[in-house]
Formats: structure tokens, C-alpha cells, sequence
């Protein structure tokens, strides 16, 4: 559409705050860069391979921390996804249309809880249930590495748990915009051909896998980034462990811990640095996961809208 | 089976925010008092007093947010909607959805870094600008999906009455969704109020009644914190009714926006 010289003003003013949002994105890329030289020139890629992190000699090595990211935010997506979906085809298949708005409510509250709220919960409620289930497992479990080490409730099992229950509504909510954008005649064809209502949801699920691969990747990122609470439970001790008792560290925790105490700057560049790695690995998941999200509705036709930003109780 | 599977799963998710919103009444509702809205925080060791101080300072920061967040989320909504199709707008897009997938921490770090590094000064300012830089994609992203809700004919008809475009968007197209907008702004201050990250190296923490912006100043947040990680019960019971008040804001915020919602979707449809 032109409607002639005065619209081009009108466009060029909104489209400058349009910029304002790309400025921002290069803005945090560039700025994470500049004020983590110092550690990017001294450790390099050592950096991302060495358990080291000794301020008081001036070596820095974040693979602890890396470690517990990962392994809390696969923990937490092995625990969330099956819930997850299962939520989204009970609310979007199941249940009788005068409940959905009620369980889309309540499901979306989770979300809307403050992650501070879920940490002290998690402090006082759920890490001494989690002790009491650890202490309480037989002897011969407590022998395999995984459940390795005293049972004391903060460490990483607790970590994985509470970031299951933060990331369960985002997931949910993206795989039901998934599900909602299977056409119909899917599921009318699958009926006709006799398919039982589990075979008939099971199809659409296989149909919409891509959408739900990305709303599985969307709750990664989600993850990922999580500080608070995380470092309420997680024990703040830099190790790479498998075993789930076991006081582990993220990248996010250690920034909220550390940061403040840098006294000096490569300590300071070091945990820049860790923030830097954080951004580009949640920049790639949640882009692939928007990626994958949007070739489904495309596939599917016009019927989705993109995914909203986040889960709302509006919704 | 499926189906009980199905049921179960959201029983197990539904289980979880019982029990949250069941502490957090009950721990939270023992220290809730006039107290503690008048007072400010007592020392170790004295039982008591408030969070006056933290409260105000939720209440400026989620301010400050707004102001920074609200000009460039509306308008840079209304460019992605009203040129949709266009490569700079898909562009602006991605910019608000890859925003809005920054963990906090990293905001907190990036404006430390503008902010604070160079003023040698922890600031309110810079709190506001790390919650309005997490508020900008949300608003943006609901005014874009709510302007395209709002009716072509409108449009169409101020087009045709001769408006530019500016005119037809800002005097008919924007009112008519601005219960949206609205609900947007909202939505996003019930999320950025509960933020913590991004306040712990900008906003800091301040034990004294505060309202200067150039100085650090205390939230409701970043104080139940401080007092959740510490051995002291008094404290652990100030940080239940801390984050009670925190959640009642942000669930406030929520209820607001959804009746806001209903309306406009009534409008719609009429």
C-alpha cells in the first residue's frame, strides 16, 4: 500500500522505534563482548574446557557451570515435556469446553508466579521434601553414581524439579497453539478410518511434530536462563557431577552470586563472559525453536498466529 | 489410560501451585500486617517491622519500566503491524521475540555494563531500565497482535475521509485497540514486577527509604532474597509476606488485563 509522500514520514518515525528494538538485541551482543575481553584474550577456548574457577589466582575455567545449565535444563525438559503434553491434549482434545478457560487459567498461573516466589518455596518446602525422599531411597540405589553423595536436598535434583514445574506452562501453552493448527479433516480422516480417539490424537500429535519439537525447545531456552530460583536450590558448587544429590552451579547462578564480589577485572570480564555464552546459546534455541514453530503454522496454513511472547493469563 | 494420563499430567501440574499459593498464604499471612506496609526493616534480632521501603521501590521501578518501555513498544507495534509484510518488520520481529528470550541475568549484565560501570553508582535508573528493556517486546509484540484484530473497515473508512495514514492509525486504528494496548502494558508490569536478576547489580538494594532515582533503592523482590538465603526466622517470615504481597501485585496485574481482554474481544465481535 502507498498512499502517497506524507505516509512515508509516518512510516520512517514508527519504523526508527521499530529500530530501537534491533539496536537493543546487537546492543547486548556487542556490549557482553566488549566487557569480557580481558578473559576472552587471556583463557580463549580453555575457557569452556577448564573446571577452574579461582579468583584469588586469576583462573577461570567454566565448564562447572556449563555442565549444571545443561544438565538441570535437560533434567527439568525430561520431567516437564511428558506433562506438558499431556496438559495440552487433555485442555485442547479432552476435556469439555466450559472447563478450558478455567485450566488454561491455572495452568498459566504457573507462569505468572515470580521466579523469587518459586526459589523460596523452594528453599523451605520442597528441598526438605526432597531430602526426605533421598535419604529414604534404599542403599543398594544410593550405590549408582546418579543418586551418588549425601542426601541434603540441595543440589541439583531440586534444581531440575522446580525449573520442570517453571517450564511445564510455557511448553504447554505453545503445544496447544500447535495442536489447535492441525486441520480438522486430519482428524476426520483419521476417524474414518476407524481410529480410536487415542490413534485420532496420536496422529495429530505425529502431524504437528515440528510445532511441538519447537515448543520443547522454547521451554529449553526458558531453562536455560533461569536464575533465581535455581540458585535458591542448586547448592552454588562449581562441580561437573552426574549424580543428582550432588550441589551443582549455572551460569546464571554464578552472574547472580559472583558478580557483585569481582573485585577485579578479569574476574569481572570472566563472569561477563559466561553471560555472553548464555545469551549466544539461548539465542540459538529459542531461534530454532521459533524457527520449527513457524514452519508448522506455515505448512498448516493460515489458521496459526505466531505464538505469543509468553504464556498469559490473559489468554 | 491415555486419557488418565492425560489427567494425571495435569493434576501433577496444578499440584504444584496448590501447594505454592497454600504456603504462601499460610507462612505469609502470620507477619502481613499494617506493619508491615508503614514500617521499615528491623535489624537482626528485633521482630517486626516492614518492607515500606521495598514496597515503594517496586512501585518506582515498575514506573521507570513503563515510562522507557511504553513509547518505543507501542509504536515499534504499531510499525510491525501496520507494515507487516515487509522485510524490516519481520526484521523488528525477530529483534522483540530474540529480546524477549534473553535471560534476565543477561539484561542485568548488559546494563550494568551502560549504566552503571560508567557512573560508578548503583542506580534506580538503571533498575527501571533493565525491567523496561524486558517490558519493550512484550508490549510490542501484544499491541501488534492486537491492532490486527481491530477492523479493516475502520480503517479503511478514515482512509477514505481523506486521513493520512498516521491519522487513520493514531486517531481510529490505535483507540480502538487501546483496551489491548492497555492490557498489554499491564500484562508485561505483572512480569517484569516479580523480576529479581536483573535488579541484583543495577538497582541493587538499599536499607534506607528511598526515592531517589540516581541512587540504589530496595525492591520487594531483591529484599526477599536477601532474606531468604539468611538463618534468621524472623527474616524467612518477612520473605513469605514479601513475596505474598509480590504475588497479590502480580496476580492483580493479571486479573486486570484478562477483564480488559474480555472487553475488547466483546468489542470485536459486536
Amino acid at each position: 500500500m502507498n498512499f502517497g509522500r506524507k505516509d512515508i514520514g509516518f512510516r520512517l518515525g514508527t519504523g526508527l522505534f521499530g529500530l530501537v528494538l534491533i539496536v537493543l538485541v546487537v546492543a547486548i551482543g556487542f556490549e557482553l563482548v566488549r566487557q569480557s575481553t580481558l578473559s576472552i584474550e587471556k583463557f580463549g577456548f580453555n575457557f569452556w574446557r577448564t573446571s577452574v574457577w579461582n579468583p584469588v589466582t586469576g583462573n577461570f575455567g567454566a565448564l562447572p557451570f556449563i555442565w549444571g545449565t545443561l544438565y538441570s535444563s535437560v533434567l527439568a525438559l525430561l520431567i516437564a515435556t511428558p506433562v506438558a503434553l499431556g496438559i495440552a491434549v487433555f485442555i485442547s482434545e479432552l476435556c469439555p469446553a466450559r472447563f478450558q478457560p478455567a485450566l488454561v487459567f491455572l495452568t498459566e498461573l504457573l507462569a505468572a508466579i515470580p521466579s523469587i516466589v518459586y526459589g523460596l518455596w523452594g528453599i523451605f518446602v520442597l528441598v526438605p521434601a526432597v531430602r526426605s525422599v533421598e535419604a529414604a531411597l534404599p542403599d543398594a540405589v544410593r550405590e549408582l553414581p546418579i543418586f551418588a553423595g549425601p542426601a541434603i536436598g540441595i543440589g541439583m535434583l531440586s534444581a531440575a524439579l522446580i525449573l520442570a514445574i517453571m517450564v511445564v506452562p510455557f511448553t504447554s501453552s505453545v503445544a496447544r497453539e500447535v495442536l489447535k493448527s492441525v486441520p480438522i479433516a486430519q482428524r476426520e480422516g483419521a476417524y474414518a478410518l476407524g481410529a480410536t480417539r487415542f490413534e485420532a490424537i496420536s496422529a495429530a500429535l505425529f502431524y504437528a511434530r515440528t510445532g511441538i519439537v519447537g515448543a520443547i525447545m522454547l521451554g529449553f531456552g526458558r531453562a536455560l536462563g533461569e536464575t533465581m530460583a535455581v540458585t535458591m536450590v542448586i547448592g552454588n558448587n562449581p562441580q561437573v557431577s552426574v549424580s543428582l544429590f550432588a550441589p551443582q552451579h549455572t551460569m546464571a547462578a554464578v552472574i547472580a552470586n559472583q558478580f557483585r564480589e569481582a573485585s577485579d577485572e578479569l574476574y569481572l570480564h570472566a563472569l561477563i563472559e559466561i553471560g555472553l555464552v548464555l545469551f549466544i546459546i539461548t539465542l540459538i534455541v529459542n531461534s530454532l525453536s521459533r524457527l520449527l514453530i513457524w514452519s508448522m503454522s506455515r505448512a498448516s496454513g493460515p489458521a496459526v498466529e505466531t505464538p505469543a511472547p509468553l504464556p498469559t493469563v490473559a489468554a | 489410560m491415555f486419557v488418565g494420563f492425560c489427567f494425571a499430567s495435569v493434576l501433577l501440574a496444578l499440584l504444584p501451585l496448590a501447594l505454592i499459593l497454600f504456603f504462601l498464604v499460610s507462612q505469609g499471612l502470620q507477619s502481613l500486617n499494617l506493619a508491615f506496609f508503614t514500617q521499615m526493616p528491623k535489624p537482626v534480632g528485633e521482630s517486626g517491622g516492614g518492607m515500606a521501603n521495598a514496597i515503594v521501590g517496586t512501585l518506582i521501578l515498575s514506573g521507570l519500566g513503563a515510562l522507557f518501555a511504553v513509547p518505543v513498544g507501542v509504536v515499534s507495534g504499531v510499525y510491525m503491524s501496520e507494515y507487516a509484510g515487509t522485510r524490516f518488520s519481520s526484521t523488528v520481529r525477530f529483534a522483540a521475540d530474540t529480546l524477549n528470550g534473553v535471560p534476565s541475568i543477561v539484561i542485568g549484565v548488559f546494563v550494568y555494563g551502560i549504566a552503571v560501570l560508567p557512573f560508578k553508582q548503583f542506580t534506580a535508573v538503571a533498575g527501571g531500565l533493565a525491567l523496561g528493556i524486558m517490558m519493550i517486546p512484550i508490549i510490542a509484540r501484544t499491541t501488534e497482535e492486537l491492532l490486527l484484530l481491530v477492523p479493516g473497515t475502520m480503517r479503511e473508512g478514515a482512509l477514505a475521509l481523506g486521513a493520512t495514514r498516521a491519522r487513520a492509525v493514531f486517531s481510529v486504528v490505535v483507540p480502538a485497540a487501546a483496551p489491548g494496548i492497555i492490557t498489554g502494558v499491564i500484562l508485561a508490569l505483572a512480569r517484569i514486577a516479580g523480576e529479581t536478576a536483573p535488579l541484583l547489580f543495577t538497582s541493587f538494594n538499599n536499607r534506607f527509604f528511598s526515592t531517589a532515582l540516581d541512587q540504589p533503592i530496595s525492591t520487594l523482590t531483591v529484599q526477599v532474597y536477601t532474606y531468604a538465603i539468611t538463618p534468621y526466622e524472623d527474616w524467612h517470615r518477612q520473605a513469605w509476606a514479601g513475596a505474598l504481597v509480590l504475588v497479590t501485585i502480580v496476580l492483580i496485574c493479571s486479573l486486570l488485563a484478562r477483564f480488559a481482554t474480555r472487553r475488547l474481544e466483546g468489542m470485536v465481535r459486536s
